[in-house]
């Protein structure tokens, strides 16, 4: 009884891989047709410019509106994960391709703890690659980090 | 494979196909996109049935101006997509600004041309005492409400405050004698009319959210796009149409501004307009940022609903001066082929001088002109102007 199971299901597990192979064959082919998929990104990373900070932020509106006014955490730690809590941190940014700023001049409102920051009025006015310019000023030192988004 | 390979290659290959960009695009552009209509929390009647209904009365009362001639209506006139066709608004006498239309305008941030108000109840308390347009005050304001609305203002907004004592004519903006009246009734009295005042823009604002843009042909196209079909009977573009949209999203560089369900990015640019010879020096979204945060019918001042972490748009409002000299607002498109002439003075009287503003991209008479300058074919000036039309309104007997 045993052995006639094994049996069975190695067979079916041959059948099952044979069918797979074929997918992944078909997927990939399919795969250099079509255009590269959407970014999926809903958390940013980066690090500052010196590598003094490691940023990362998450946005209140999903994905990233256009013509919206909206709201972002960032989280600021050291490279090796420490949490920075008393930083000041100035946000600035714009379309490099179009030499224009924001719209709007956000600002950190509240800062709630273990290195979060909530930065309010942040507002994209058309979609494409706009650069986000974060601006540290902490006991680790000044530094200054930058993002890059596309709309 | 290969007949997958032919099946996939075989529809790009017409020559005027949109790419899968161009597509998203379109679609971002379709009324069906536009996102539900925003809250105002600085007026606790913005969606409030019986207010809306008082604000349509009030915009239509001629009573409401110093010469009993004047509305709102007189100039954002309801079968002219609510503007009034002239370069410049006329009221009790001529202004120096074109009327604006009013559809989707619950949708704008910033109210008027150079965004000087931030919500629609605000701005429309500027034309009810402006000398050239409604040329009224705001004690003869509180009066008519008390003598002709009463009891529709009591269920909106509660009992009126006692006005009997006041004086006929008062104001802060009105004429000398106005102003000596207004300066010499009680701090308190001063007050409660300003909160009559205020609420007559609240139901005139409740109103105005109504003011949707009509469903367009483009529209039709671009759902169909969206749904990845092809567009047909009345929605199918023609040739010149689909030329025309491609350049607007692509080469000409319209969708820098113009972008969104309602083409504008509620951004104020400097794009080389010329100023008027016969009026006052015009510095557009530059002199209107002090003027807002001054005015006390703001979102964070004493009659605003809203509390003050609401007033986003005021408070990251971009202070810098220098680049926003004769910036004025993006205008809406929807519409435009239809309501010549063009620009925050009616300065280009049509869409073809519109279109080659845009290709000359002349100096700005201030500031700097973020305009580049586009190299057009004929055929592509015309393909846009075709284009343009496609945002005007359908009849109402359309689906
Ligand atoms: C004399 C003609 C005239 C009258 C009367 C008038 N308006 Fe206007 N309206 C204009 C002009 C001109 C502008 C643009 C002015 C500017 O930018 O300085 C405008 C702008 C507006 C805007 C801004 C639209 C936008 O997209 O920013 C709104 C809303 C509006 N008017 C509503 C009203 C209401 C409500 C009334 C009645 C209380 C009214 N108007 C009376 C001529 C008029
Ligand atoms: C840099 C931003 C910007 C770009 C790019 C731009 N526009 Fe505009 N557009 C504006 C602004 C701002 C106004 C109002 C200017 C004023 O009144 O001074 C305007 C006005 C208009 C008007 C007049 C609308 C009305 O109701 O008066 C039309 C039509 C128009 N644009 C079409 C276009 C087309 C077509 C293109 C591409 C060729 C284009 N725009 C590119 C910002 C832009």
């Amino acid at each position: 009884m045993p052995a006639q199971s094994e049996t069975g299901n190695s067979r079916l597990v041959k059948s099952l891989l044979g069918v797979v192979v074929a997918a992944i064959a078909v997927y990939a082919g399919w795969n250099l047709l079509a255009p590269p998929p959407p970014q999926v990104d809903v958390a940013y990373n980066t690090v500052s410019a010196d590598g003094l900070y490691q940023l990362m932020f998450e946005t209140d509106v999903e994905p990233i509106p256009v013509g919206q006014t909206h709201s972002w955490v960032l989280t600021l730690t050291t490279p090796d994960g420490a949490p920075v809590t008393d930083a000041t941190i100035r946000v600035d940014g714009g379309m490099p391709a179009h030499g224009h700023g924001l719209p709007t001049a956000p600002q950190v409102s509240t800062n709630p703890g273990e290195g979060r920051y909530r930065i309010e009025g942040m507002r994209f006015n058309m979609g494409g690659h706009w650069e986000i310019r974060i601006a540290i000023s902490a006991p680790p030192g000044d530094d200054a980090a930058v993002f890059n988004i596309e709309l | 494979m290969l007949a997958l390979l032919a099946g996939l290659l075989l529809p790009a290959c017409a020559p005027d196909d949109f790419s899968t960009d161009e597509k998203k695009i379109i679609r971002s552009l379709s009324l069906a996109e536009l996102a539900p209509l925003p809250a105002d929390p600085s007026n606790r009647h913005a969606d409030d049935p019986p207010a809306a209904a008082f604000g349509a009365s009030l915009f239509f009362d001629r009573r409401l101006s110093g010469d009993g001639q004047v509305s709102c209506a007189t100039c954002h006139k309801i079968d002219r997509q609510f503007q009034d066709d002239l370069p410049r608004g006329v009221g009790v006498a001529q202004t120096d600004r074109r009327t604006m239309p009013l559809a989707g305008v619950a949708w704008s941030l910033f109210l008027f041309w150079d965004g000087r108000r931030d919500s629609l109840w605000a701005q429309a308390l500027t034309p009810l005492e402006d000398p050239r347009e409604h040329a009224g005050n705001r004690t003869a304001f509180a009066h008519h409400m008390a003598a002709t609305y009463g009891e529709r203002y009591r269920r909106v907004f509660g009992p009126l405050p006692p006005l009997s004592h006041l004086p006929a004519d008062a104001g802060p903006k009105g004429t000398p004698a106005e102003r000596a009246a207004w300066r010499a009734m009680a701090a308190a009295d001063r007050k409660a009319v300003d909160g009559v005042f205020a609420n007559l823009g609240k139901a005139l604002a409740a109103f105005e959210r109504s003011i949707r843009p009509p469903r367009t042909r483009f529209d039709r196209f671009a759902e169909a796009i969206g749904r990845g079909e092809e567009p047909k009977g009345e929605a199918a573009f023609t040739a010149l149409e689909r030329e025309g949209l491609k350049l607007f999203i692509g080469k000409a560089n319209c969708l820098e501004c113009h972008n969104g369900p309602r083409f504008t990015d509620d951004h104020f640019h400097n794009t080389g307009v010329p100023q008027l010879e016969d009026a006052p020096v015009d510095r557009g979204r530059a002199r209107a940022v002090a003027e807002l945060l001054a005015d006390p019918f703001n979102c964070l001042g004493a009659f605003s609903d809203a509390p003050a972490a609401a007033c986003t748009a005021l408070r990251f409002m971009r202070p810098d001066e220098a680049s926003m000299e004769r910036a004025y607002k993006t205008p809406s498109l929807r519409g435009a082929a239809g309501r010549p002439p063009y620009m925050h003075a009616g300065q280009i009287p049509t869409l073809d001088d519109v279109i080659d503003h845009y290709s000359r991209a002349p100096q700005a008479p201030a500031g700097t002109s973020e305009l580049r300058g586009v190299v057009f074919t004929e055929r592509g000036r015309k393909a846009l102007v075709a284009f343009l039309k496609t945002l005007d309104p359908v009849d109402s007997s359309d689906p």
